[in-house]
């Protein structure tokens, strides 16, 4: 378009070159990167712990170092420019080289670990074998290339998300939110299940063993949660395997809709979830990637209701495939337990239509779509399910294609290979049910929203664009209208980047929450009655 | 049907064009010379920065306008014919209108500076001075200095986009510190600190006196007046203000001023057409307000009155209190009421100003030296809640008043540290009072019982 776009490519001109600092940075990341490459080509290294230390600590200080470089040394503030000018994070080579780095890294992982250097029932090799010691410190087990990939994860957001703090380190809730991510990334993702796995067999557990439980994920995030290998798990190991299955559904019915209705999804979306951390911290420099078009507002309420749909089906039918038909060996048999969902849903349902009809409105209609699907399916699986079948389909084979589709394509390769493509949150945006089940209790039960500043917003863009769930907030903030949306995860950025101080995110009466104005505070007053009564 | 036409497709003519779409099914037309599609002016100054594409700072998707039927025809209106009610378009196309609404905006001043016109001299208004920049200025190599003369919003924005590329600016402000005709003098001193803690080479009392070229025509050099040093420099940007943008009705019978005169009704000397936004000029000031204001809340406000006039219902433009902000590099500004600067400060009018000792933040409330009645505040680095300001001026509530609720006008976002206390502490202190902060109230700010 015009003569940036080649002048500050070719030349590398400020706001986009690098430092010498930030160039030596650089490289050691990159140093600490080939360490593992080399080690995915079978290099055998003498000192794996050792390797492995300084693999991870060159990736970690490279990144500290980069952004310690790019920020301490300016004033506390924005730190915007240049972002459209930078090929990584504006589509550009460099981001396109990244999105297929990161894809490739997904697909292997996920289908094809053993290039990593898995050996089932022998020692490790590749990278797999240069985590083993780390793994065994922990747990005590050899690593698998979930631990691999869990502590790649985990330093992600420890050193991207001291990057963050540094770059708004004008900004005390993107501060805090950030710690609170990175506790939660590093001890309950990360320490505390590997802890908890030396327990399996011993006395405390009864001599059980407790299926691998980060404790701050829940259902629907973790569909897999109420599969029967788990719940045997659960049950084989005490006291404390019971408290664990119970607390794995009162986090879903009772501390999550308590937290959402006080705080809004944030709480769990961009203070909690690993997903939602790793999106915040390492996904940050791609927020701005995000489709803002009403166009992919439209696909996004499509897919992720879809997908919402889907999981409750899978983990109906898979919980319905191993319970039993006889009243008398176990209170919650097959029927009783398609009735108490049915029930469940149809409660959700009127409630919802009777006193939030309002509200509602224009999602209405997929409300009534997924709600009758659901049901339709559920009489489906009463009448034409067979043993270990559900419906016309085996249970295994919708759980498969719920974790090859939804937990593995969706959520890994896309939501995270695609960062520098999409923007860093498609997976919680299009695919993660969760979202869509907190979002629309955020939308209807909560009360949180963000406030717009009576007529100051300039209609700058500064907010749409910088945020990551794609939602185009200046058209709210343009009518004096509060931006209560179900996908918003509050992360703050927009209040941030506003240069007019005219959002803040906060929790406040339901009484007129959802407020449109056609003409805005600083008119003539009568003008605004006339015009803003309905 | 009837043909609505707007000049402008500005903040001003698009919102009367929105609030026409709304009330009406008329005909609505917009003819503007500059871009396709609206955008904010505002933040023009991001797109260089790299913050946005200029994409981003189109308010409304390209489908917007067809969707709503309103119609965009790209030209200059070059003249306008009153008694056929025809505008003639780029010199040739003629069109029809039964309402016209002239929302030209403004243009930047020039004051007759020797070599005002020379290559590399530009102001920053529209899109095509943007692009201009990047031409005078797409690096520090090809503009090793650069020159801003005015010190007014649009200037210090100017230097800060310019510093976002590393290059070294030299910032020429006439008044004896920034921004003073505006600001009391605490607020404008923490500006000044800011300026060079952004290395901007900040000159103040200090004005143009000319504009030298090299043999090509472009710019070379400035001199100053007062010291007559000459300073190279690559590009000078022109930023002491703006005036209306009416040349091209100076035959056309309508009564002009500096802007197009208008009416408390937004009605010109000649039926059926009116003027909003930045061009406007009131016969007489309203309030405290200047006849010409050029800001965006003005041009959207007086566009949603004027919508209401033309769709039948005929409304006077009465806009409530006075607000505004800004943002000075790094510091937010906000301002509700009436808090004048030295030169324009009332006889009834007296300020507390409070400072933090390290952070850049700071406010100055002005209240009536009488009564105590709250006059206005201005504040930097605290958002404050227009809602709330806004109700205490209706409510004329006074200076203690005020401060005893401050905490419920706080707009940061959530675990900002809060200054109430400390503010309050040195209201006391200075008036001899015994204010007592109150607790932040949702009851209070929501207005809820
Ligand atoms: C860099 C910058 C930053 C600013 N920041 C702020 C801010 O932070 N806050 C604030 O309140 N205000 C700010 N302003 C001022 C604000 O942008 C203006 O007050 C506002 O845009 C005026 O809107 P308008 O609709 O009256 O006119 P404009 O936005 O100027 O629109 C007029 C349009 O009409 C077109 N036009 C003019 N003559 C003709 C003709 N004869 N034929 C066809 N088309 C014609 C012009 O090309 C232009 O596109 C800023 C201005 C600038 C330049
Ligand atoms: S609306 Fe704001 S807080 Fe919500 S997700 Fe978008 S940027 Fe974050
Ligand atoms: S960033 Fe602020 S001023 Fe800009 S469009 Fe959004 S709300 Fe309005």
């Amino acid at each position: 378009m015009s003569n940036y776009d080649r002048s500050m490519a070719l030349t590398g001109q400020p706001p986009v070159t690098l430092s010498r600092n930030q160039k030596l940075a650089t490289l050691l990341g990159m140093f600490g990167l080939a360490i593992l490459l080399l080690a995915a080509f079978n290099v055998n290294f003498p000192g794996k712990a050792t390797w492995l230390s300084i693999s991870l600590m060159a990736i970690s200080v490279g990144t500290i170092w980069f952004s310690w470089d790019a920020y301490s040394k300016k004033e506390p503030g924005i730190k915007n420019d240049g972002v459209w000018f930078k090929s990584i994070s504006s589509k550009g080579f460099w981001g396109w080289i990244a999105g297929i780095a990161l894809t490739g890294f997904y697909i292997i992982l996920y289908f094809y670990p053993e290039y990593l250097g898995l050996v089932s029932g022998g020692d490790n090799k590749g990278v797999i074998g240069l985590f083993d010691p780390l793994s065994k410190a922990l747990s005590g087990n050899p690593a698998s290339q979930w631990f691999v990939y869990g502590t790649l994860y985990t330093v992600a957001i420890l050193a991207f998300g001291i990057k963050f703090i540094w770059k708004y380190r004008h900004n005390r809730y993107e501060k805090i939110r950030t710690f609170s991510v990175m506790f939660f990334q590093l001890g309950f993702a990360f320490l505390i299940p590997e802890f908890m796995a030396r327990l399996n067999g011993s006395s405390v557990l009864n001599g059980g063993s407790l299926p691998y439980y980060d404790l701050k994920n829940m259902w629907p995030l973790n569909y897999y949660n109420f599969e029967g290998y788990r719940i045997k798990g659960f049950l084989s190991s005490g006291d404390i395997g019971f408290a664990m299955l119970i607390f794995g559904i009162v986090t879903i019915f009772v501390i999550s809709p308590i937290l959402t209705y006080r705080f809004g999804k944030r709480w769990y979306c961009s203070w909690v979830c690993g997903c939602g951390g790793l999106a915040e911290t390492a996904g940050d420099s791609f927020r701005q990637l995000s489709d803002k078009s009403v166009k992919a507002w439209k696909i996004e309420r499509w897919v992720v209701h879809s997908v919402v749909v889907f999981v409750t089906l899978m983990t109906t039918a898979v919980i319905y495939s191993y319970l039993g038909t006889d009243t008398s060996k176990y209170w919650l048999t097959k029927s009783t337990f398609l009735l108490g969902v049915g029930g469940l849903l149809t409660t959700i349902f009127v409630l919802v239509m009777v006193f939030k009809r309002e509200q509602f409105q224009k999602d209405a209609k997929y409300g009534a779509i997924g709600y009758f699907v659901i049901i339709m399916a559920l009489i489906g699986f009463h009448y034409f399910s067979g043993e270990g079948n559900v419906f016309l389909f085996k249970s295994e084979t919708l759980r498969k294609s719920y974790s090859f589709l939804i937990g593995s394509i969706f959520s890994g390769v896309i939501g995270t290979g695609f960062y520098p493509i999409f923007g860093n949150r498609v997976w919680c945006r299009f695919g993660c049910p969760m979202a869509a089940i907190l979002g629309f209790q955020q939308r209807l039960f909560s009360r949180f929203r963000i406030t717009t500043n009576g007529g100051q917003c300039i209609s700058c863009g500064n907010c749409s664009t910088y945020c990551e769930m794609g939602i185009d907030v200046r058209a709210y903030a343009q009518k004096g209208e509060n931006i209560v949306r179900s996908s918003c995860v509050g992360c703050g950025i927009c209040s941030a980047v506003c240069p007019r101080g005219v959002l803040k995110l906060e929790n406040g009466p339901l009484k007129g929450r959802i407020d449109s104005n056609q003409v805005l505070l600083g008119n003539d007053v009568d003008l605004m009655n006339l015009v803003n009564q309905k | 049907m009837e043909n609505i036409v707007i000049i402008g497709n500005g903040i001003a003519g698009v919102s009367a064009a929105r609030h026409i779409r709304k009330l009406s099914d008329k005909r609505i037309i917009i003819v503007s010379a500059e871009t396709d599609y609206f955008f904010s002016r505002t933040a023009l100054m991001y797109v260089y920065m790299g913050h946005m594409k200029f994409e981003h700072i189109q308010p409304y998707e390209n489908w917007f306008w067809k969707k709503n039927r309103i119609e965009l025809v790209r030209g200059f209106v070059s003249g306008i014919d009153t008694k056929t009610k025809k505008l003639s378009i780029d010199g040739s196309r003629a069109l029809h209108y039964d309402k016209l609404i002239i929302a030209t905006g403004s243009k930047p001043n020039k004051f007759g500076w020797p070599g005002q016109d020379l290559h590399g001299v530009q102001g920053l208004y529209s899109k095509q001075d943007l692009d201009l920049l990047e031409t005078n200025a797409p690096n520090k190599d090809v503009c090793k200095r650069a020159v801003i003369v005015g010190g007014g919003l649009i200037g210090i924005e100017l230097a800060e986009m310019l510093r976002s590329r590393d290059i070294p600016v030299t910032f020429l402000v006439r008044e004896s510190s920034f921004w003073n005709g505006v600001l009391p003098e605490g607020e404008s001193q923490m500006i000044n600190e800011h300026i060079k803690e952004h290395h901007i080479d900040l000159r103040l009392g200090t004005n143009l006196k000319e504009i030298i070229a090299d043999e090509n025509g472009r710019v070379k050099s400035i001199i100053i007046q007062e010291t007559g040093e000459e300073l190279p420099c690559d590009l000078v940007g022109l930023t002491a203000g703006v005036s209306p943008n009416i040349d091209f009705l100076k035959d056309s019978g309508i009564e002009l001023g500096r802007g197009v005169k208008v009416n408390r009704f937004l009605e010109t000397n000649i039926k059926d057409i009116y003027a909003i936004g930045d061009c406007a000029e009131q016969h007489e000031a309203i309030g405290n307000r200047r006849p010409i204001e050029a800001v965006w809340y003005t041009g959207r406000m007086m566009g949603e009155t004027v919508a209401q006039t033309i769709c039948g219902n005929r409304m006077e433009y009465r806009p409530g209190h006075w607000f505004n902000s800004a943002k000075f590099l790094d510091i937010e500004y906000q301002t509700y009421g009436w808090v004048f600067g030295a030169r324009g400060k009332k006889d009834y009018e007296v300020q507390f100003h409070w400072r933090h000792e390290s952070d850049k933040v700071c406010i100055t409330m002005a209240f009536d030296k009488e009564t105590n009645k709250f006059l206005g505040i201005n504040t930097f680095g605290i958002r404050m809640r227009h809602e709330v300001f806004d109700r205490w001026l209706t409510e004329e509530r006074d200076a203690d008043y005020i401060m005893e609720h401050l905490a419920d006008a706080n707009f940061d976002p959530e675990f900002y540290k809060q200054y109430e206390g400390e503010i309050v502490a040195q209201y006391n202190a200075n008036y001899g009072k015994s204010v007592k902060t109150k607790k932040k109230s949702i009851k209070r700010i929501f207005q809820l019982n």
